[in-house]
């Protein structure tokens, strides 16, 4: 009934190689798909990767080990070799070098663009192997490749251009998970040694391998309480675990943290009770039960008394570090805001709205739980690693916008082995015949004597556990819906990845009134008036969003960037922005400030600036000065946060106030004057400057450069000097003399 | 807390490395009836000697240095540590690379051990002892790199 052309090719030894060939095609054109959906529009982004890269490039590893960055942090500088996670620039540097050895000429910006989309081709074949780990369905492994491929929660991260940690640490996660699979599943050290030097990998990447840390030994906890000890688990976790704390611990940044901080206990913690259990395992097989009793009641109470002793000793002596904020963030989503606000400030860091995940994962969502049941239907020891991680990432993804990566690599599996077993079943041609010869008569081949005795005993579906489907029309109508939604699903990857995850965030598009794209290149303009007109060494202050970028694009001297490592260098900069202007001119003078760059949307309606930013500043800066900066302040009596006439003294008097809406009114006719984010109508008199002066305003207003002025010349302060500047006459003041004393000598 | 918890991990078993072996190397069918039932109210003691004899007789030749040469292992882990509370663990890296060594070494010498052991042939089904050999090889390669490169 099923003889085609293609029967002798299907079959047998051909039909091995056929179908090898077919699934290498297959996965080489998913990888191909991965690639060029993420070229639609290809700008270099995160700036420091790509200095700190070419800095590798031109001076060699060692130097950039040791690599003191002194342009960055302005007074402090920063210790860039010792901390960053070097995997990114390596991994590009060691390309780059690759590359030229096979005398292809090749730039190093464009290894650092195309990195990602790269990478993200290795992901959807390491997505394949892992689900191949998981199911025998070979179609599973091609799905899950091509959900991986497209799915927009990674494509967010991953676009050309968009040269992050994440581009290649989503890759290697997949592939030492897989590692992880194949060595349970064989109980083999090599595959564990694998793992671990993978997991080394991982961690000189990207920062979130504490999830891997934390994921295995999780891993291996619940196999342990479900009974499953295996020799097979002792070997490859005690092998992935020593091998890979010793890997990690190679990365300067990371150091000796796997032995003290707390989030790498865990991993400790079940190697030593693999010891033990493994122990004990070993003497119940050989001694009689009870003197075994014996034995293990003794051994579990010296082992108690002693592991808790160590801990309690431990914990007093302050040996083991304290939970690190981030961490309690990942518990208490209001952690954060309260205790550190920096961490909260950034929106990465924020709770995931719930449309974000249809949004992110679309059709992938609503099969995932499908695809977790289905692992409790053969419960292996891989299947219950799809599922604890499946638990874990959901709830982490919850927590922070930033982990819903980690969560979108087990969806597209989870969702892969839901499609493919719902595909098997439906597309097989055969399989529905074999048990129609059971009731010819019976309509769906349920034999109708069996049905009193079926409802008698119970379910039917239990006695007669023969399940096919039957009829051609139900496997049309099922198997078109399913191609209906797979291709909606990558009409959707296709508009979402085109539509929000493809702008950079230096370049901004919008739409005319007649639909005709507009681009608004004001970061790029401003960095370039940066270049070409000030001193090499001109220091720059900003809020530290913009810092990797000016010193990437502006190639000048920052305060504080993106690298958030020190808490009160950057509460000096919320300090200044949000103090009066005397205050902050002091600041400024101490830290060699020159210029001053703030970000201002009011004019486009752009909402992402300083003013919208400002709370933040000013509560980080409280964290450090909470007597000189208070929220409260900003705050009008009813609690508003306004920028209008109805703005509170301390607003209206802080640096950051004043230079956003620095002559913003002479733009508009008297009474008209308008904020256009806020939506608020401003006060006809603009803020007056005395310290700073106005340098450079982009086109559309977005940055607002400002010149710090230097000691007046003639010893007055800048608020007489200015008014003086401005034709005020200059207030008698009243000198006092003293009575006239005769000189004697 | 790690040095101070894996090194007591080794400590037990050093003191029943012993009985660990004792129910290796196809023994098990031996062990049982040479206890017989008398064994239900022996002491501790008794128990302990028993296994010993048993292991002395009944461990193949190989599997036999295999455990001494853990046991040498656990011998130096002790030393390192008791030398880190007494002296001071000044060259952190050294003495951390120096101890994980030893218990990254005890590890995997355990792995290869359970990997040869006849009783778990089913376990291992795609693993042979030649195998498992070349693995402890690569993995003890990989360990003492890293513990050369953390040494400083």
């Amino acid at each position: 009934m099923s003889d085609t052309v293609a029967e002798p090719f299907l079959k047998g030894n051909t039909g091995r190689n056929t179908r090898g060939i077919l699934r290498l095609s297959i996965l080489v054109l998913i990888a191909a798909a991965a690639i060029a959906s993420r070229l639609f529009s290809v700008i270099l982004d995160p700036w420091f990767n790509f200095r700190a890269t070419k800095y590798l490039v031109s001076h060699g590893f060692y130097d950039f080990w040791d690599w003191f960055d002194d342009r960055t942090w302005h007074p402090l500088g920063r210790v860039t070799g010792g901390t960053l996670y070097p995997g990114l620039m390596v991994t590009s540097g060691a390309i780059y070098h690759a590359l030229r050895a096979l005398t292809i000429p090749v730039d190093i910006r464009n290894i650092c663009v195309l990195l990602a989309p790269g990478f993200s081709g290795l992901t959807a074949f390491a997505t394949y192997l892992f689900t191949n780990e998981m199911s025998t369905s070979p179609s599973a492994g091609l799905l899950a490749a091509a959900f991986m491929g497209i799915a927009p929660g990674y494509i967010s991260r991953s676009v050309a251009g968009s040269y992050d940690n994440e581009a290649i640490a989503i890759f290697l996660l997949v592939y030492t998970f897989y590692l992880w699979i194949k060595a349970v599943k064989l109980g083999s050290a090599m595959w564990g040694a694998l793992c671990a030097l993978f997991y080394g990998y991982m961690v000189s990447a990207w920062g979130g391998y504490v999830f891997i840390t934390n994921l295995i030994p999780l891993h291996v906890f619940v196999l342990v309480c479900m009974g499953r000890f295996s020799p097979r688990i002792y070997v490859s976790y005690c092998t992935w675990y020593s091998l890979g704390t010793l890997a990690s611990m190679q990365i300067p940044f990371v150091g000796f943290l796997p032995i003290r901080s707390s989030e790498h206990m865990s991993a400790l913690g079940v190697f030593g009770l693999l010891q033990l259990v493994g122990f004990v395992e070993f003497v119940r097989s050989g001694v009689p039960s009870k003197q075994f009793a014996t034995l293990l009641r003794g051994f579990v109470l010296l082992v108690f008394t002693v592991a808790f002793g160590g801990l309690v000793l431990l914990t007093v002596s302050g040996v083991i570090a304290p939970w690190t904020g981030r961490f309690y963030s990942l518990w208490d989503t209001g952690y954060a805001k309260i205790h550190i606000p920096i961490i909260a400030s950034v929106s990465e860091h924020q709770p995931t709205a719930w449309p974000a995940y249809f949004f992110d994962l679309n059709l992938l969502i609503w099969l995932f739980p499908a695809g977790v049941y289905l692992c409790f239907q053969s419960l292996a020891d891989e299947q219950v690693f799809v599922v604890v991680y499946s638990i874990l990432a959901s709830y982490f993804s919850g927590v922070m916008v930033r982990l819903m990566l980690t969560l979108t690599p087990i969806v597209c599996v989870a969702a892969a082995l839901a499609l493919s077993s719902l595909l098997d079943t439906y597309l097989s041609v055969k399989s529905p015949e074999v048990p129609v010869e059971a009731g010819p008569d019976g309509t769906n081949g349920t034999p109708t004597p069996s049905k009193k005795a079926a409802k008698q005993d119970g379910l039917r579906s239990m006695r007669l556990p023969i399940v096919g489907i039957y009829t051609t029309f139900s496997k049309v109508s099922v198997v078109s819906a399913l191609t209906a939604y797979l291709l909606i699903f990558v009409l959707h990857c296709t508009w979402v990845t085109s539509n929000a995850y493809s702008s950079p965030s230096v370049v901004l598009a919008s739409r005319m009134p007649d639909g005709s794209q507009h681009i608004i290149d004001d970061y790029r303009e401003a960095y370039q008036w940066l270049r070409q007109n000030t001193k090499d060494d001109a220091k720059i202050m900003s809020w530290w969003d913009y810092g990797y970028q000016i010193g990437g694009m502006a190639d000048r001297p920052t305060l504080v960037d993106n690298n958030t490592w020190n808490n009160t260098h950057i509460a000096t900069v919320g300090k200044a922005m949000s103090s009066r202007e005397e205050v902050s001119y002091e600041i400024m003078r101490q830290h060699e400030v020159d210029y001053v760059l703030v970000v201002f949307g009011g004019l486009l309606g752009y909402s992402g600036d300083d003013i919208n930013k400002f709370l933040w500043m000013v509560r980080i800066a409280e964290g450090i000065w909470p007597e000189e900066v208070k929220e409260r302040d900003f705050f009008t009596d009813r609690g508003e946060y306004r920028v209008d006439d109805g703005a509170t003294e301390t607003m209206k008097n802080s640096l950051m106030y004043k230079m956003s809406y620095y002559n913003y009114c002479t733009l508009f006719p008297p009474g008209q004057c308008q904020d256009r984010v806020r939506g608020v109508k401003l006060p006809d008199v603009g803020p007056t400057l005395n310290t700073v002066e106005e340098a450079f305003t982009s086109e559309n207003w977005i940055i607002r450069i400002f010149k710090v002025k230097d000691l007046d010349n003639a010893g007055r302060d800048h608020a007489s000097a200015s008014s003086f500047d401005r034709g005020n006459k200059k207030k008698k003041t009243i000198k006092k003399r003293g009575p006239k004393v005769l000189r004697v000598e | 807390m790690a040095p101070k918890r894996s090194a007591r991990e080794p400590t037990p078993s050093s003191a029943t490395t012993a009985q660990i072996s004792s129910t290796g190397a196809g023994s098990v069918p031996v062990v049982p009836s040479s206890k017989k039932a008398a064994s239900a109210n022996q002491s501790p003691q008794d128990i302990a000697l028993g296994i010993w004899k048993n292991y002395l007789d009944a461990t193949p030749q190989r599997t036999k240095l295999i455990d001494v040469f853990m046991s040498f292992l656990v011998v130096v882990g002790v030393l390192q540590f008791v030398y880190c509370v007494i002296a001071g663990n000044y060259p952190f890296n050294a003495f951390l690379s120096g101890f994980s060594a030893t218990v990254g070494q005890f590890v995997l010498t355990a792995s290869l051990r359970i990997q040869t052991n006849v009783e778990n042939k089913a376990e291992f089904s795609s693993v042979s002892p030649e195998r498992a050999f070349a693995d402890y090889v690569f993995g003890s390669l990989i360990l003492h790199f890293f513990c050369v490169n953390f040494i400083n």
